[in-house]
């Protein structure tokens, strides 16, 4: 194996009947940032508590570091860092506290983790806090907190599951800062999120999955030109003067490639948005409101399963 | 943090290191929360002693009936081994219940130990190896004033305290094992209090032989952990009498097989639990 850090084939997980990943295969190298992108439910933290060596597999082949979970879990799951979906840290503690006893887990010297937790204080920007208790912290010090706990054993693979699932925008936008840090000091990354936005920022590379299978694999560019147009056109209408999405399509035909009828709103995709609005108008259409944008990973998802990715 | 082809500083400290490292865990965590615990753990067997041995033993204390039920002994004297295993007992049994729970649901700090080297089995195991230093150290501060309150006839009462311990975590393994399958509470936490340790705590020959018990129930006493730990505890502090070695034997085989098992059954359910 090359410089692959993950590798799999055929990954498959079962719990009794339900087959939450179905026969996956993977191939993560060093220094990228990788993404599963998919709704709740489509089997991503299923495959990263696979990877993760805390989840024995049910059939196919997987290798972590080189080294097979199944045989030297602990020894990978000392060479990596985990950020779990639910932050699991020491609440009655402190940050300083919970640094220093999960930097003890994994062998490492008093004098060693008690430096480490200086260095990592600082990176989570917790250097305030560190002898606070970490119950009463911000949901934002406390994602940060658990992100710097990961990388107390200088980890090889950072594995992240919804990083900033339930943060607020100003908390994920300084997670994310922080985490592509980490991507330029040459950290393997490999993140789950069912945010477009985040997988957009942070990801080299991706999979979207979908009921425990890989749909779609590539570069957020990528997947964007194969699966979807330049812009979007979102139309908002009152109940009554909204047009069926089959309607406006016919209207709009050679104009647009395809017209999604979403509970809320009409998205028109098409390589040019001004002329499609206007062409919607010349129609006689009068929508609430019409907004022109970039095709998104959203748009793909929304191509490849007929589903959006949050409701 | 790490530079490209860098290899990680983690290592997997070794199977008893593991252990240890969870022991020291719990011990950190204690050293800052301790006064939350101190209660349960060392007043309220103060309060017991204070109640019993120096209240209720003043009562006892001249009649003959008090005498002959301790072979001679004073009541304090004689109480005092089996107030040190009951409050070893209910250690373990508090600490498995909700504190376990807790590792795996309310705070998830067992599933933060097993991402990194630690595996499943090193944290059961961690969880009773802390349990047991915990009993140790409040057994000591008991015995001191013990001591104090003129309750020890002699150093034999430091042997009860291993005793103690031994019969405590025989008791906290299984409901450990049992802890780990539970996904809520429920009522079952209270049951295990209700019928199993208040009953136990009650009719083990702490504060009475249990040949004061009528013929018919004195069966359902050779199932209690704490009657066989009381049994080894309160002859070694009293410096005899021996009970006949076969009952020595059986008491000790009695609790180590109940530790051997409990144990076996926490690492497994705890490896069930948080390798799914």
């Amino acid at each position: 194996m090359a410089d692959g850090l993950v590798q799999a084939r055929g990954l498959t997980k079962r719990f009794g009947r339900v087959e939450a990943v179905r026969g996956i295969d993977l191939d993560v190298g060093r220094g990228e940032v990788f993404g599963f992108l998919g709704p709740n439910g489509a089997g991503k933290s299923s495959a990263m508590r696979m990877i993760a060596c805390v989840s024995p597999r049910t059939a196919g082949d997987l290798q972590v570091l080189g080294l097979d979970p199944d045989r030297d879990g602990p020894a990978v799951r000392a060479r990596i860092g985990v950020v779990p979906q639910l932050d699991n840290l020491d609440l009655e503690l402190t940050v300083r506290q919970n640094l220093h006893l999960y930097g003890r887990y994994f062998g490492l010297p008093r004098a060693a983790v008690r430096a480490k937790a200086v260095e990592l204080l600082e990176f989570a920007r917790l250097t305030e806090r560190a002898d606070d208790e970490v119950e009463p912290l911000s949901g934002g010090m406390k994602r940060r907190l658990t992100i710097a706990r990961a990388l107390v054993n200088d980890p090889e693979l950072l594995l992240l599951d919804e990083p900033t699932t339930g943060l607020d925008p100003q908390a994920r936008h300084l997670v994310w800062e922080r985490l592509y840090r980490l991507k330029r000091e040459g950290v393997t990354q490999i993140v789950t999120t069912h945010y477009m936005d985040e997988a957009e920022q942070l990801c080299d590379r991706l999979v979207v999955m979908d009921g425990g299978v890989i749909v779609a694999e590539g570069t957020p560019r990528e997947l964007i030109e194969r699966y979807s147009t330049r812009e979007v056109l979102e139309l908002r209408f009152e109940p009554e003067h909204r047009p069926a999405g089959d309607a406006l399509a016919e209207v709009l035909a050679g104009r647009v490639d395809r017209v999604e009828d979403l509970p809320d709103r009409l998205l028109v995709y098409t390589a040019d948005g001004d002329a499609a609005q206007a062409a919607v108008a010349a129609a006689g259409h009068r929508p609430l409101a019409a907004l022109v944008r970039r095709s998104s990973l959203e748009d793909v998802f929304l191509r490849l399963t007929g589903r959006t990715l949050v409701d | 943090m790490t530079a490209e082809g860098v290899r990680s500083t983690g290592r997997v400290p070794g199977r008893l290191g593991g252990v240890a490292r969870v022991v020291e865990n719990h011990w950190e965590w204690y050293r800052r929360n301790w006064r939350a615990t101190a209660v349960s753990t060392i007043v309220q067997p103060l309060l017991f002693l204070l109640a019993f041995g120096v209240g209720f033993g003043a009562l006892v204390r001249g009649s003959g009936q008090a005498a002959a039920a301790t072979g001679g002994a004073d009541y304090l004297a004689w109480l005092a081994p089996g107030l040190l295993a009951m409050s070893a007992v209910q250690t373990g049994a508090f600490d498995s219940t909700y504190p376990v729970l807790s590792g795996f649901k309310w705070q998830r700090t067992y599933s933060a130990m097993t991402a990194g080297p630690i595996t499943p089995g090193q944290v059961a195991l961690g969880h009773l190896g802390w349990l047991a230093v915990k009993m140790a150290g409040a057994g000591l501060v008991f015995v001191a004033v013990i001591a104090l309150l003129g309750g020890a006839t002699g150093a034999g009462i430091l042997v009860s305290v291993p005793i103690a311990v031994l019969t405590g975590v025989a008791v906290a393994a299984p409901i450990t094992a049992y802890s780990a399958t539970l996904e809520t509470e429920g009522a079952s936490f209270p049951a295990i209090f209700r019928f199993v340790v208040i009953p136990m705590t009650l009719f083990s020959g702490t504060f009475f032989p249990v040949d004061r018990l009528p013929e018919l129930v004195r069966p359902l006493v050779w199932v209690s952990p704490l009657w066989h730990g009381t049994e080894l505890a309160r002859p070694v502090a009293l410096g005899g009498p021996w009970p006949a070695w076969p009952a020595v034997v059986g008491h000790v085989v009695f609790l180590a097989a109940l530790l051997a098992a409990g144990t076996a059954l926490a690492v497994r359910t705890f490896t069930r639990r948080l390798a799914r």
